[in-house]
């Protein structure tokens, strides 16, 4: 009976998730050396995986601040009622249960060409959709639960006794956040970077609909996948995926590593 | 430093925690809070310490109001029931922490921490971990910690709850000396009685709130001023209808009037042992119980059940064994009033013809 | 005194500033698109979303997420329990691939589904001999949906299982309790909210699902074209309010979801 569970286990995931990885590093190498590095040298693939760096460095550093912040604020906040607490508490998972597309289409909605918030930007010559700003901002949306889920349990855990002694001990809430809060957290928020360059990498749906998916402007990696495959250029699809892939991979165990970190904290 | 505080009250929510409290302490005393858990003893400390506000009511350290400045400016040090050790630093960083703070030259520090660590008795665990530390170190070393930065005021919060009952006892007698030594003005809260008339000169009986009695722990055991404290301190039994007994047939002027007696109000024994054996009424041992120290005896007088102690020096009692039961006081008590009462019987009843 | 402002001022200031990012981030934009979809009134709200091709579309994708939802409760729970009660070589490997899913860009997992299942392919060319069609059909769509949400309810049950205590299941044996009832009546009711709740955040992740089913489905209108899909159809051919009635429709439904993970989870807390 045991050995059967575990073949089966085994079966489910080889051919759900070890087959389809090999098969991306095959097909990447379908026509040799120089099909893999001519996909990636195109024009379109840089930019594109140049956009994506962009857009992962940006949103992984706004999301870090912001959701390090409201959890702080979630958990530990005297001005805030319990009943408010609890809203935007709720509030927080929103974006989980949201389509990454819809998440686009709020976007456009609210500050696409044809909205006043959108007219009033493009008057002062700032484009926000089609434009990076937008990408970011779709982006944002998405990966914004990530932090605060990871970081708000590990502050209810360690509890405020600790800072409220560096209080009494005279320290304010500058030098009590990083001398007793943040040795606390420091793995949480790590995973929680990692999960939120993993998800921003990926981020497919509402870019595609903010971006426009412009060749050479606002095409991101994971959009060039898709026009590639639209456009039966398997191949040049497989080279890219394939980066994507390996990092994913690597982030993968970066966060096996930081979670055995944040269970020994 | 001289604390006074003033109509202090505190809600939390529809919970009033804390109810119109006012106290005076003298620069140096050991305070000991006493009273039953969620009594509102933790709240009083916690706004003294600045780490909650009152909800209205002054708090006046050195005759300057202090209400509106944070923790960090009020001079206190902070002892958690938990410790709430920097479970990250060392020894020696949770000692200096608060030097650290102040930014004191690194030698200062050095000297200073080194000087609590040897005071406190931690030395050679400079850089241990807390989590490799037993309880009683720890709790040393959250007191080093809240002594480093020289404050003027040291609050306690149960300080005791979390270590063994066998080193707990150690640790009360040292701190008392310690606390004396430096002659810091400290307050503990506590749940246990013993703790606090150990510890403490001076006790403030917390209940519901409230502030019942603020006295020395003698005077709260010897004069109780509401039911709440009499029956608090110490252990007793409630009488109804206390007239039932000898010498107090009194009571009848009282109607409604209800007696507490403690077990060391109550002699027992034989009759011959008595001074004034007319005083003494006629009992039945119900119950023995062995108390590592004593006998507690559980003795009935008619209907009624009294409980008392009796010493294992004097002849073993069986239950069922007749005994003369004298008791020397009780503390009466109705719904607005409370006193005591002795034995009208106890002083020789006709001392012209002797 | 001077200190004391500086710091209140500097709190002040961070407070609105969090406060304004989260409601301009998130709170906004879903009650804007609400707004939008009703901004004409009731009437092309309702026909917007009593187009056959929409209405058909919403049908499509909570079916096929109900089939891919019972897929993954069966396999995530029977991996759940092979890795939290079974010892054997590969396991800890096994447990780390189980986040693959979402670490994997889901485009890249659509194209990977692709590749494997194409027309071109082994097992694709196998099936098709049989007369079975995999891709730009459902039972592409469900694979994908499949992959995507796979870790949700292995991660849900792993730390019910871990908590369950042996001695619950060895007071069960002792009083003679077989090993299936024991399984039944001790085991399963205890997994039984992490099933609950990783299989109903599968299902709104399936529901919302975009990037690995646009790449299999075909997106034929009417057959194989799941609700993302044709928000991102209708948004392309310049008819946001037709996509806003359609997210309105699809969001409500994940909000309920939401919403009842949410009590499943409190009310075990609670207990």
């Amino acid at each position: 009976m045991k050995k059967l569970w575990i073949t089966l286990t085994y079966l489910v995931f080889i051919l759900l998730l070890v087959v389809p990885i090999v098969k991306i590093f095959t097909g990447a190498w379908q026509e040799g050396w120089s099909g893999f590095i001519e996909a990636l040298s195109r024009k379109q693939s840089l930019h594109a995986l140049m956009m994506t760096g962009m857009i992962v460095v940006i949103v992984t550093a706004i999301n870090t601040i912001f959701g390090v912040m409201l959890a702080l604020y979630l958990v530990r906040a005297t001005w805030l009622g319990r009943r408010l607490k609890q809203l935007l508490n709720s509030v927080v998972d929103l974006p989980f249960a949201v389509s990454p597309v819809i998440g686009g289409l709020m976007i456009v909605l609210m500050l696409g060409p044809s909205s006043i918030m959108g007219a009033f930007f493009e008057d002062i010559g700032f484009k926000v959709v089609y434009a990076l700003p937008g990408m970011v901002l779709a982006t944002l949306f998405v990966t914004f639960p990530l932090m605060v889920r990871e970081v708000m349990p590990l502050l209810q855990e360690i509890g405020s006794q600790q800072e409220e002694a560096a209080s009494t001990l005279g320290a304010y809430s500058w030098y009590t956040f990083w001398h007793v809060t943040w040795p606390s957290i420091r793995w949480g928020v790590i995973y929680g970077i990692v999960l939120t360059v993993a998800r921003s990498l990926g981020e497919f749906g509402a870019v595609l609909v903010v971006s426009g998916n412009i060749m050479n402007k606002t095409q991101t990696a994971t959009t060039l996948v898709y026009q590639d495959v639209e456009n039966f250029n398997v191949t040049a699809a497989n080279g890219v995926a394939l980066v994507l892939a390996a990092f994913s991979v690597g982030l993968l165990l970066i966060m096996e590593w930081a979670k055995k970190r944040k269970e020994v904290h | 430093m001289h604390i006074e505080v003033n109509g202090l009250n505190k809600q939390f929510g529809d919970f009033q925690a804390v109810r119109d409290v006012s106290f005076e302490i003298e620069r140096g005393h050991l305070i000991g809070l006493l009273g039953p858990s969620g009594g509102g003893k933790t709240s009083i400390l916690r706004m003294l310490a600045g780490l909650e506000a009152p909800t209205s009511g002054d708090i006046i350290f050195h005759g300057k109001r202090v209400n509106d400045l944070p923790p960090q400016e009020r001079g206190i040090g902070f002892v958690f029931q938990n410790y709430a050790l920097f479970k990250h630093m060392t020894v020696y960083d949770n000692v200096a922490f608060g030097l650290k703070v102040k930014k004191q030259a690194k030698e200062q520090i050095r000297e200073r921490v080194m000087s609590l660590v040897e005071l406190t008795g931690l030395k050679g665990f400079e850089h241990r971990y807390p989590h490799q530390l037993s309880g009683g170190q720890r709790q040393r070393v959250a007191f080093a910690r809240a002594l480093a930065p020289e404050p003027q005021l040291l609050l306690l919060d149960e300080p005791f709850a979390a270590i063994d009952a066998k080193i707990r006892s150690e640790l009360r007698t040292w701190l008392k000396e310690m606390i004396e030594r430096l002659g810091i003005t400290s307050i503990f809260v506590t749940h246990d009685q013993d703790e606090a008339i150990e510890v403490a000169d001076e006790i403030m009986i917390i209940n519901k709130g409230r502030l019942e009695q603020k006295g020395s722990p003698w005077d709260i055991y010897k004069n109780p001023q509401t039911q709440f404290v009499a029956s608090f301190i110490g252990e007793s039994t409630i009488v109804e209808r206390v007239e039932r007994l000898k010498g107090f047939e009194n009571a009848t002027n009282w109607p409604g009037t209800q007696a507490l007696i403690r077990p060391e109000y109550i002699e027992i024994g034989k009759r011959s042992e008595f001074r004034l054996p007319s005083a003494t009424m006629q009992g039945k041992v119900k119950h023995l119980h062995f108390r590592g120290s004593e006998w507690m005896v559980e003795v009935m007088v008619d209907d009624i059940k009294l409980i008392t102690y009796r010493s294992l020096e004097k002849d073993v009692l069986q239950p069922g064994d007749e005994v003369s039961v004298l008791v020397h006081r009780a503390y009466l008590f109705n719904d607005n009033d409370s006193w005591v009462m002795e034995n009208t019987l106890k002083e020789d009843p006709m001392p012209i013809h002797i | 005194m001077n200190a004391i402002f500086r710091s209140r001022w500097w709190s002040f200031g961070f407070r609105t500033t969090i406060m304004l990012y989260f409601v301009l981030l998130i709170v906004l934009p879903i009650i804007g698109i609400y707004t939008q979809s009703f901004e004409l009134g009731w009437q092309p709200f309702w026909d917007s979303v009593s187009d056959p091709l929409a209405w058909r579309s919403v049908l499509l994708t909570i079916r096929l997420s109900v089939i891919a939802t019972v897929i993954n409760v069966l396999l995530g729970t029977m991996i759940g329990w092979v890795l939290i009660r079974y010892r054997f070589p590969g396991r800890r490997l096994l447990n780390s691939l189980v986040d693959l899913p979402f670490a994997l860009p889901t485009a890249v997992g659509g194209l990977m589904i692709l590749l494997l299942l194409g027309p071109n392919s082994f097992a694709g060319g196998l099936a098709e001999k049989f007369g079975i069609e995999i891709v730009f059909h459902e039972p592409a769509i469900v694979i994908a949906m499949v992959f995507v949400t796979f870790p949700f309810v292995i991660r849900a049950v792993q730390p019910l299982l871990e908590e369950l205590d042996k001695s619950e299941e060895e007071a069960s044996y002792t009083l003679g309790a077989s090993k299936s009832r024991t399984f039944f009546h001790v085991i399963f009711p205890s997994m039984l909210p992490g099933i609950l709740s990783g299989a109903m955040l599968a299902f709104s992740r399936a529901l919302a699902e975009f990037g690995a089913v646009v790449l299999v489905a075909g997106n034929i209108p009417g057959k194989t074209l799941i609700a993302s899909v044709y928000i991102f159809g209708e948004i392309e051919s310049d008819n946001p309010q037709g996509a806003a009635a359609v997210s309105v429709l699809l969001l409500t439904l994940s909000f309920i979801i939401l919403w009842a993970v949410n009590l499943v989870q409190t009310r075990r807390l609670g207990k």
